[in-house]
């Protein structure tokens, strides 16, 4: 309860009247409408309370981090930093902090000169920096779907033309990309560049094969075509042997040691250390590190050195590589116990990724359910509906993105179970309307009725097994509307 | 159809009862709450809290949760300001609560609350009253599960035609609403709409201009209340206007007063004035209805007894154009939160 008690002899501030809201609504920039606000947001705001369970967030487990080491770090960087801590510091970032990022990225196996980083406030500005360096209005950028729903916004306020690519359980396929491009080509558009996500996607939850690792570099080869390759947690792989970055790639086909010159690389320590910190960075080539630069200039001057000088005290400590482990062992278990819930609740009314790493799997039911409108029925549990994933808010209504990573292994399982029971409700009605299922077959089980996989034999294992993500044409009407919008078929 | 008579007699609990807003010292501006036009409400509530501030009353912003009930009795009000949109803030819940402990509050009571918010029920009672409103059939989620109303859909194809709206009886912004074209889609966009609500209406599309009609009860009590200028919202981009326009600066233009016929803005607000007598509200209502761009009638869709107080809704659009200011606004509505009994 607030209470703002403010009397009216106090000196009144104008209000602006009604008619003169039309007046902001003038002012507003062209851009502001790419900038939407949407009922799912306004849903997810519910989810924000205590007794939800949230499987909404990108959120890693910082109750990991030991509280004495946080405590250690911090009265050392006070203690030994004072006034640099307190100061500006380098647009491009501290050297300390630099160095940090190389290290990491060579746990990666991708050697990067220290002169081509830049440190940024978060990953997000990356993606922030790199539109405002590349896009102009109307400019195209080619883009995973599902993708990042925090890059949605950013490339709708700077008013890019987002075509999305359906990826599969390897990643982006590259022969769609190249008609892609074809097709753009013939109508004389080149897009400024195309945004991946290539380890465990957030939130497909796919990762991207050697194979067309190796060819989306060739084709940017080929073509000239800049990649921003978003790798937050490329170190956080739980099974499989690790796969080399694009930006390595591309480095090796330049030759002679150097640098990539196509490939601007998204780092961040949100996912192996912590987001509070805001810290992330870019490797890009130099061209384009000036304008990220010039760009972040105007955004903030710098990022935190109080953050930067933690992390480079955190680096030489010693131990960053073994907290990673912990983290990996931690979110191997709890993607384990999601997978294992979503085979009990979710088995035969869905199909699921199965991440090799990261913190989300993505999950397709069958029928007409709208995610946003089982997020409404869903009670005390959160997750993201699929539409965010979209850039035009409608396709991918029959998808949902979980993240195991930030949550206790109950709140998995209890979540999960809140979720299947409501689709089950769902689905039940819905097979009572199209005749598949006879009526009051609404249980928690009874809900594979109708549905596109339930009738294929398959049991709730192998379907588990079955990398699906949303296609066209099998689910309501709201991804039947947005078929238009796809520019690849 | 003047909008001279009173057609219903709900507003009969008035009389005699009415005591000046200027005596309502303190007031609680309820906001927030649960519902899932939560974040809107609180924006309402915020605009509405700063401008009874301004006017000298002495405000108490409380957020409806768990402990609603013991913070007003805290807080003592002299009246509650409603600003909750959607389920408990504006379906009669909040408002019957209120009557138990004895709190005046603003706009209209419990039953019409309920029958507003209920469109099914409010549709039901204007076709009986003769107000114009697009055909619709309703299904309740039982009735699918136990009466077999499945194999009825065909009929209500057959009696509506496509495009066919769905809409969740219950709910108040544009949540749940979908179009559906064809025989395949309806299944969906029912499942879709019942997951808000145990009922759903099916409603004939209607194709036309959006407009809507807020009505405001008189400054001094015993007048008729008075219908305001026509708001047309007017979408940017989509065939349908949708949730975000609805909210966003910027994705609608809303034109105040809408450039109609004479006639046409008349009949529109004589329409809103008979809707808001015939539901039974009270303070403020909002009656949002089609021009059929086919037929040029003016059809009733709905009737929103919390409407919105955003800087980019309606209704203070609206009495902006009838040269009432927001704060003015506020103490108008302000002025219907009287010791009352409900029908």
């Amino acid at each position: 309860m607030d209470r703002p008690t403010n009397r009216a002899g106090d000196g009144r501030r104008a209000r602006p009247a009604a008619h003169e809201l039309a007046r902001y609504e003038a002012l507003f920039a062209a851009r502001t409408r790419g900038m939407k606000s949407s009922a799912m947001r306004e849903m997810m705001a519910l989810t924000e309370r205590p007794e939800v369970i949230s499987l909404a967030g990108g959120l890693p487990d910082t109750t990991t981090f030991p509280p004495e080491l946080y405590a250690k770090l911090m009265s050392q960087v006070a203690a030994d930093s004072t006034a640099r801590a307190l100061q500006y510091g380098p647009t491009e970032g501290m050297a300390v902090t630099v160095q940090c990022i190389v290290e990491v990225m060579e746990e990666e196996g991708t050697v990067v000169d220290p002169a081509e980083v830049i440190v940024t406030t978060g990953g997000q500005q990356v993606i922030d920096l790199v539109c405002k360096a590349l896009i102009d209005p109307g400019d195209v950028i080619v883009a995973e779907a599902p993708t990042y729903p925090g890059a949605i916004p950013t490339f709708g306020a700077y008013q890019a033309d987002v075509v999305q690519i359906e990826v599969d359980g390897d990643g982006m396929p590259i022969d769609e990309l190249e008609s892609t491009l074809d097709r753009l080509a013939a109508e004389g558009r080149r897009p400024k560049f195309i945004y991946t996500i290539p380890n465990f996607q957030n939130p497909g939850g796919v990762t991207m094969s050697l194979a067309r690792r190796h060819r989306l570099v060739e084709v940017a080869r080929e073509r000239e075509l800049l990649v921003l390759e978003d790798n937050p947690y490329g170190l956080l792989r739980y099974e499989g042997e690790p796969l080399p970055t694009l930006y390595s790639l591309d480095a090796a086909a330049v030759g002679r040691g150097g640098a990539s010159d196509l490939v601007i690389y998204l780092g961040t320590f949100s996912k192996i250390l912590s987001p509070g910190l805001r810290l992330g960075w870019a490797v890009a080539p130099r061209p384009v590190l000036e304008k990220l630069n010039l760009g972040k200039q105007g955004a903030d001057l710098c990022s935190s050195p109080v953050t930067q000088l933690f992390v480079a005290a955190y680096f030489k400590e010693g131990g960053w590589r073994e907290y990673i482990e912990r983290l990996r062992a931690l979110y191997s278990r709890r993607r384990d116990v999601m997978l294992e819930a979503l085979e009990q609740h979710f088995g035969g009314k869905a199909a699921w990724t199965k991440p090799h790493g990261g913190l989300f799997i993505w999950a397709t039911l069958d029928g007409g359910v709208d995610t946003t409108d089982l997020l409404a029925h869903s009670e005390g549990v959160a997750f993201v509906p699929g539409r965010a994933a979209y850039m035009d808010g409608r396709s991918g209504a029959s998808s949902m993105r979980l993240n195991f990573a930030g949550v206790p292994d109950d709140d998995i399982r209890e979540g999960v179970r809140r979720i299947g029971r409501a689709m089950g409700g769902q689905a039940g009605l819905f097979g009572v309307l199209t005749g598949s299922s006879p009526g009051a077959a609404a249980g928690e089980r009874g809900g594979d009725a109708g549905a596109g996989a339930a009738g294929s034999g398959e049991s709730p294992s192998e379907l588990a097994d079955v990398v699906e993500l949303p296609r066209r044409g099998k689910q309501g009407s709201a991804d039947r509307r947005s078929a238009g919008k796809r520019r690849d078929r | 159809m003047s909008g001279g008579a009173i057609r219903s007699g709900t507003r009969s609990a008035d009389a005699g009862a009415a005591e000046p807003g200027t005596a309502l010292r303190r007031v609680a501006v309820l906001k927030g709450g649960t519902s899932l036009e939560r974040k809107v409400s609180l924006r309402s509530g915020a605009q509405a809290q700063e401008a009874l501030s301004r006017l000298g009353h002495d405000v108490v912003a409380i957020d409806a949760g768990p402990e609603l009930v013991a913070e007003l009795r805290q807080a003592e009000p002299d009246a509650a300001f409603i600003a909750l949109h959607g389920s408990d803030g504006e379906d009669g819940t909040v408002q019957g609560l209120l009557e138990v402990i004895g709190i005046p509050y603003t706009g209209s009571g419990p039953s019409a609350c309920m029958r507003c918010t209920d469109k099914v029920l409010a549709k039901h009672l204007m076709r009986e009253a003769g107000i114009p409103t697009a055909d619709f059939h309703s299904f309740r989620e039982s009735s699918f599960k136990g009466l077999g109303a499945a194999a009825a859909l065909a009929d209500v194809e057959r009696s509506l035609g496509f495009p066919l709206v769905v809409k969740p009886a219950r709910q108040g912004s544009a949540l749940g609403v979908k179009f559906a074209r064809s025989s395949e889609e309806l299944p969906g966009a029912i499942v879709g709409a019942l997951s808000y609500d145990s009922k759903v209406l099916i409603e004939r599309y209607v194709k036309g201009r959006d407009l809507a009609v807020s009505v405001l009860d008189a400054a001094t009590p015993g007048e008729e209340p008075e219908a305001l200028p026509v708001v047309e919202a007017i979408p940017r981009e989509e065939e349908f206007y949708n949730y975000e326009s609805r909210y966003e600066i910027g994705m609608t233009t809303f034109v105040c007063p809408a450039e109609l016929p004479g006639d046409v803005a008349v009949r529109a607000q004589e329409l809103a004035l008979e809707t808001y007598r015939l539901l039974g509200c009270r303070g403020v209502a909002r009656v949002d209805l089609m021009l059929e761009e086919d037929t040029g009638e003016l059809v009733v869709l709905e009737t929103n007894v919390v409407p919105g107080l955003t800087e980019t809704s309606l209704l203070p659009l609206a009495a902006d154009a009838a040269g009432i200011g927001f704060e003015e606004l506020m103490e108008r509505i302000l002025l219907s939160a009287v010791p009352r009994r409900d029908l």
